[in-house]
């Protein structure tokens, strides 16, 4: 006989003993996410020469760092190259967006794929790529022209805007997906021209899109090591290759340090563009 | 007098249309061909091109740098190491992650999403980074020595090692798991398990016949995920590895970048049949996974 008297279960009904077992599992998993992070952070103010263990508390490793003309030049070219390929990177993927999102046209789920691609190839191929193609062209313009190109953080540049594109696209095709047409309608029929509705309707509306796809650009670009040092050539310094370099020849508190300011950093850019595309989600 | 709208639009509305869908889309596109597929055109013609004494490529085109692909043992087990590596990682990934996404489920829905911020944040934070942290801990000094000499057993050499390279590997890969399976086990409906009690079912039976399989999409999605950049990441194994453990990736990037002399076609061959064999895996895996579905 079928009990019909019982009230639904909740999901959450479960053996105890199954329960316990997956909260001990959980809670160490989340030490083992965690452990590495907080204790560099620790180390980043240990007095361990060898920073590996606590010996006390000292921000001399922050200041030593302050003072490393190559740790500043290579955050100063990072940061340049993150902000101008960010630049370039949203505004490229913004216009695509908006065509992919606006229009139907022949040829559109082939363009989706070639969108796709540089998000889902392993990075060391399309970083060799770049390598490749750059000596190659370069070569080619030499024997065309006699000009001599050598790879710096232009190249690098270039590089990192074909690998954020398609980031910032899927951030801003998000975004469109629950636009109000109507509205840019409403404004061509109260007379508005093509460049005033853009300006005016559509970017105001998808703007916290565009910013996420920014910040996101902006963090990946800022993030890059493989890419970079493939691209970046001899001569110009950029901070993950710095790191690289240094933490290859030892385990220094003054990487500690520079490492937590870099955790510091995109933690806090990660955050300000979740921030954003929860505003876009809820307009 | 009203204006009425004519059905069909009128030849120059199409034009200015086609025209203004052309500006959107000409200059991303136009971006992604030159600095994306040609550099990948260009990669096929060097793995057919001969690599000169000193390392510089000479424009003369044969299959010498498949050959040697295939008849050295070094390539071939770096393709192996590195296919062995990105399977080891995406199981133990997945056999944390499940738990792990089943937990979150389980959760009350305002715990859910601290615990969702929770994963993420690590994982938001510099790949660089997040495997150095790892070679402090591992270091002869470190934490984890400190704790086997107290305890007793003595300092061990943790790094550089294979174990490193896999625990740096799944640390730096278990989002990719988690997130898809999550996504996936909030959309089970769990009365399903309840219904199979009642008709007898052990626990086992019920996650095997029940969950697992209407699951299996989350699974698959994470598994790519881990797998593919798993495969061709070079940074963890240089830096956790130090040089005894070879991936595809540390040879990509010697052959390129730093072996004297480079050796360029052999570096596009191998990246070549890299992809080829990751396309390969990635769809076969795919058509195994769904095809257990029906």
């Amino acid at each position: 006989m079928i009990d019909t008297t019982r009230p639904l279960q909740p999901p959450t009904k479960q053996p105890l003993w199954g329960r316990r077992l997956l909260n001990m599992h959980a809670w160490s998993t989340y030490v083992f996410l965690y452990a590495p992070i907080v204790l560099l952070v620790v180390f980043s103010f240990t007095k361990d020469t060898f920073g590996v263990r606590w010996t006390g508390f000292t921000l001399d490793w922050y200041i030593k760092l302050f003072n490393d003309q190559r740790m500043m030049t290579a955050t100063f070219n990072t940061l340049w190259v993150a902000t101008v390929s960010t630049f370039f990177s949203t505004i490229l993927g913004t216009l695509l967006a908006l065509g992919m999102e606006r229009y139907r046209f022949r040829g559109r789920d082939g363009l989706d794929a070639l969108l796709y691609m540089p998000i889902v190839i392993p990075e060391i191929v399309m970083a060799l790529a770049l390598l490749a193609f750059f000596s190659f062209s370069f070569g080619i313009i030499q024997a065309l022209t006699g000009v001599t190109l050598r790879m710096n953080i232009w190249t690098v540049i270039v590089s990192h805007v074909a690998f954020c594109i398609s980031f910032v696209t899927v951030v801003v095709r998000a975004s469109l997906k629950g636009f109000d047409v109507r509205l840019e309608e409403a404004a061509a029929d109260l007379g508005a021209d093509t460049r005033t509705i853009f300006w005016r309707i559509t970017l105001p509306l998808i703007l916290p899109g565009v910013i996420g796809g920014a910040l996101l650009a902006f963090t990946l670009s800022l993030d890059d090591f493989v890419i970079s040092f493939f691209t970046v050539g001899p001569g110009t310094n950029l901070l993950p290759i710095e790191v690289y370099g240094r933490v290859k020849r030892a385990i220094t508190p003054s990487i500690n340090a520079i490492s937590t300011i870099m955790l510091v950093v995109s933690m806090l850019l990660v955050f300000l563009s979740q921030f954003m595309q929860r505003r876009a989600d809820e307009r | 007098m009203a204006m009425v709208p004519s059905i069909e639009a009128p030849p120059d509305q199409t034009q200015r249309r086609n025209r203004s869908l052309f500006g959107l889309l000409a200059p991303g596109v136009l971006w992604l061909l030159v600095f994306f597929v040609l550099p990948l055109l260009i990669v096929v013609v060097y793995s057919f091109a001969t690599n000169g004494p000193t390392g510089k490529v000479i424009w003369s085109f044969n299959l010498d740098s498949y050959r040697l692909l295939l008849t050295k043992d070094l390539y071939y087990n770096a393709y192996i190491r590195s296919f062995v590596m990105g399977i080891q990682t995406t199981l133990i990934c997945a056999l944390i992650g499940y738990p792990l996404a089943l937990h979150m489920v389980l959760a009350p829905p305002a715990r859910r999403t601290v615990l969702l911020f929770l994963i993420l944040i690590p994982f938001w934070t510099n790949f660089l980074v997040r495997t150095y942290a790892w070679m402090l801990l591992l270091s002869n000094n470190g934490i984890i020595n400190s704790v086997l000499v107290a305890v007793g057993i003595g300092k061990q050499m943790l790094f550089p090692s294979e174990g490193a390279v896999l625990v740096g590997l799944v640390y730096g890969s278990l989002p990719f798991m988690v997130l898809p399976l999550y996504a996936s086990l909030s959309r089970f409906d769990f009365t399903l398990m309840e219904a199979g009690s009642d008709l007898g079912a052990t626990v086992v039976q019920r996650f095997l016949r029940i969950m697992l399989p209407l699951t299996a999409p989350g699974l698959v999605a994470g598994s790519v995920l881990v797998f593919i950049p798993t495969v061709g990441q070079f940074v963890v194994s240089d830096l956790l590895g130090g040089a005894k453990v070879d991936m595809l990736g540390n040879l990509l990037q010697r052959l390129f970048t730093r072996s004297n002399p480079p050796n360029w076609p052999l570096g596009s061959a191998l990246a070549l049949v890299f992809m080829a064999l990751l396309t390969f895996v990635v769809v076969l895996y795919f058509r195994s996974t769904t095809e257990e579905d029906r």
